[in-house]
């Protein structure tokens, strides 16, 4: 087997779920899957969910590293906010663009060290380290832009959020050249592999000559540095901070999407496309539920259904049940084949 | 910074009332909520503008969302001897102890923004708005803007299951009634925020046709609206001329999307809720006259020919 169906198939059921769900909404709204170009630049629901899942791709790449170390960030939502906000007070006091861009940057990468501190260094469970920042991180956001939605109206800057390059709006860009750098950076050299060796078991990976506690560090800090490009999408999106709502719940949105990706919360083996693929079939359902008209009341509802399906038909135990017909088949065959030839 | 500053401010209004007023003065205790929204600071800034012009000395306490610390508070105000006390409860049950200590004690309570469940001997009175009546002006104002054309309105929701959504839709059917040619082509929740109003707006004009066929965009608050207008400028259409958009809130930031033609109508929610409260109070203090267990606040609508630049400098200060 070569290396490109090794790939499919783990990438199968991933796929599958996503193809099937754009299939049943394009049933209940016709005109869904159509792409045309208007005022030049890709136009349709389609282009709608790659650009919508941006903040939640970005957020899933990070957090499938922290997951494979086996740990879990619950602070990127916060530190959306907290980038948001920097990046709007900066904005509005009229610094240029690099300098915005380069501090919210640094800002991201900062909150996500001290998640890496209190994990690697001080050694606290990352659910309650990373929690310190969830709860502390809006406070500082609001801290930052005063209490208020800070507005700002620089058209460079919201380009970021709303603009488009060759036709194809700028989040995409964003969200998927962040993910091939992280990516290739990862799986090109050993990160990949000894941040999975740490996840498996991070005492036995440093006997073995490890640096666990770097890696760590490094994942905190990507996952923070990916929040921070969120932050700004999202903050140039609305042209304004709103420390209050910008990212929240969406730490949420991202562990689901790493756990519909087939990445297990137990750390170890981690699949970013198949991560990302995760936040694509999450985002589809969103954008799928407003252009369906159903009414609002029924809308967690449908995504927890459609969710429960695509994680149990992934769960071992319908694997277990999966093989066992696949291996009773394959047995009646070779009985059958047996038999016609002791006749 | 801004607690300082209104830390600031309070101590110089403490001191020029310990100086300058009789004995006769009133203080009063307010049990705010926190400062989860701007409105909800726009509102305690107008409460201590309020108190200090009529010389009514305030007692001021945050309770950052959580009951017991407004519970906390109204004992301590009581235990003070204050001379009223003004909450604005968090949740609507579980008040009647403490309401009922404050009765002993024969002080009179005043509910702002929300009611609660208890008996109402309990409080004197309740300043609040008629939330299905801001939605009903809202219809109303649409109905007679597009008189008899044919109208599809799409709405964004409050959060699903909030009352001010529930009302809100409620008033707003209500003030369309009359008028068949209008109707609600789509209805979907944006969370009263920007981002999911700008996203639920996309989606709306992407599944009606490109955006054409919406004729007006009802939120039931003012930031869901501002979203949606950078939604419909972003697919090439024009907010305010091509769609209608009438909200609710009368925040600032809609009367500069006003100011610019880009929004039509607002109903105001107004953040002076100690106003009215206070007018009771004095009222009631003066010669016993017991108000009525309601009083509604105004709900005004705010059109683009009300100067909207010159409210937005008016509210831009008050703290939103």
């Amino acid at each position: 087997m070569n290396w490109f169906t090794r790939r499919l198939r783990r990438l199968a059921p991933q796929l599958a779920a996503l193809a099937i769900i754009l299939g049943v909404i394009s049933l209940v709204a016709p005109g869904f899957l159509t792409v045309s170009v208007q005022n030049g630049r890709l136009y349709g629901s389609l282009i709608d969910i790659l650009v919508r899942a941006a903040p939640v791709a970005l957020l899933t790449v990070g957090m499938t590293l922290v997951i494979a170390t086996r740990g879990i960030d619950l602070s990127i939502g916060a530190v959306i906010a907290i980038c948001g906000a920097v990046a709007a007070t900066l904005i509005s006091d009229g610094y240029p663009l690099p300098v915005v861009i380069a501090v919210s940057l640094g800002v991201g990468i900062a909150c996500g060290l001290w998640n890496g501190v209190l994990v690697a260094v001080l050694d606290i469970q990352p659910i309650i380290a990373t929690l310190i920042l969830m709860v502390a991180g809006r406070g500082i956001a609001q801290l930052i832009t005063e209490g208020v939605i800070l507005t700002f109206n620089d058209d460079t800057f919201s380009a970021l959020g709303s603009g488009a390059l060759a036709g194809i709006p700028i989040p995409i860009y964003l969200w998927v050249g962040t993910a091939l750098a992280i990516g290739l950076l990862i799986r090109r050299t050993a990160l990949g592999f000894l941040i999975e060796a740490t996840g498996i078991n991070r005492r036995a990976a440093s006997l073995a000559g490890v640096r666990a506690r770097f890696l760590l560090f490094s994942a905190y800090a990507i996952s923070g540095l990916c929040a921070a490009i969120a932050g700004m999408i999202v903050t140039a999106d609305i042209r304004g901070a709103d420390a209050n709502n910008a990212g929240l719940w969406l730490e949420l949105d991202a562990i689901l999407a790493v756990v519909v990706g087939g990445t297990s919360l137990n750390g170890g083996r981690f699949s970013i496309t198949a991560s990302l693929i995760g936040a694509l079939i999450i985002q589809s359902i969103n954008t799928g539920i407003l252009v369906s008209g159903f009414p609002p009341e029924f809308n967690l509802i449908i995504k927890a259904g459609i969710i429960i399906v695509v994680l149990t038909l992934q769960s071992p135990a319908i694997a277990t049940v999966f093989g066992f017909i696949k291996a009773t088949r394959r047995g009646d065959k070779l009985n059958h084949g047996a038999k016609e030839a002791t006749r | 910074m801004k607690k300082a500053l209104f830390a600031a401010t309070a101590a110089a209004i403490f001191a020029t009332l310990a100086s300058g007023v009789s004995a006769q003065s009133l203080t009063v205790g307010f049990s705010q909520i926190g400062s989860e929204s701007g409105w909800r600071a726009a509102e305690t800034t107008l409460t201590k503008q309020q108190a200090e012009k009529r010389g009514i000395t305030l007692k001021f306490a945050d309770a950052q969302q959580k009951q017991e610390n407004q519970i906390k508070a109204i004992r301590g105000f009581i235990a003070q001897g204050v001379d009223a006390i003004l909450i604005a409860p968090v949740v609507s049950t579980g008040w009647d102890a403490v309401l009922k200590e404050a009765k002993e004690e024969k002080i009179p309570v005043i509910l702002l923004d929300r009611e609660i469940d208890s008996p109402k001997d309990l409080f004197l009175t309740a300043v609040t708005s008629d939330q299905v009546y801001e939605g009903k002006v809202a219809g109303e104002w649409l109905a007679k803007d597009v008189g008899s054309k044919d109208c599809k309105v799409v709405e964004l929701q409050g959060t699903t299951g909030s009352s001010p959504a529930i009302n809100r839709k409620k008033g707003f059917e209500e003030g369309i009634k009359a008028a068949s040619n209008i109707k609600i082509v789509r209805s979907q929740t944006g969370d009263f925020t920007r981002t999911k109003g700008k996203e639920v707006m996309e989606s709306f004009i992407k599944a009606e046709g490109g955006g054409k066929d919406i004729c007006a965009v009802y939120a039931h608050n003012d930031d869901m609206a501002v979203g949606a207008i950078q939604a419909i400028k972003e697919a090439g259409l024009k907010p305010g001329t091509d769609i209608k958009i009438v909200s609710i809130d009368a925040v600032p930031d809609i009367f500069q999307a006003m100011a610019k033609g880009e929004a039509n109508a607002t109903v105001e929610l107004t953040p002076d809720m100690a106003g009215p409260a206070f007018d009771a109070l004095e009222a009631y203090l003066k010669d016993k006259k017991e108000p009525k267990k309601w009083i509604q606040t105004e709900s005004k609508l705010y059109t683009q020919k009300d100067d909207p630049m010159k409210i937005y400098e008016a509210k831009k200060g008050l703290g939103y």
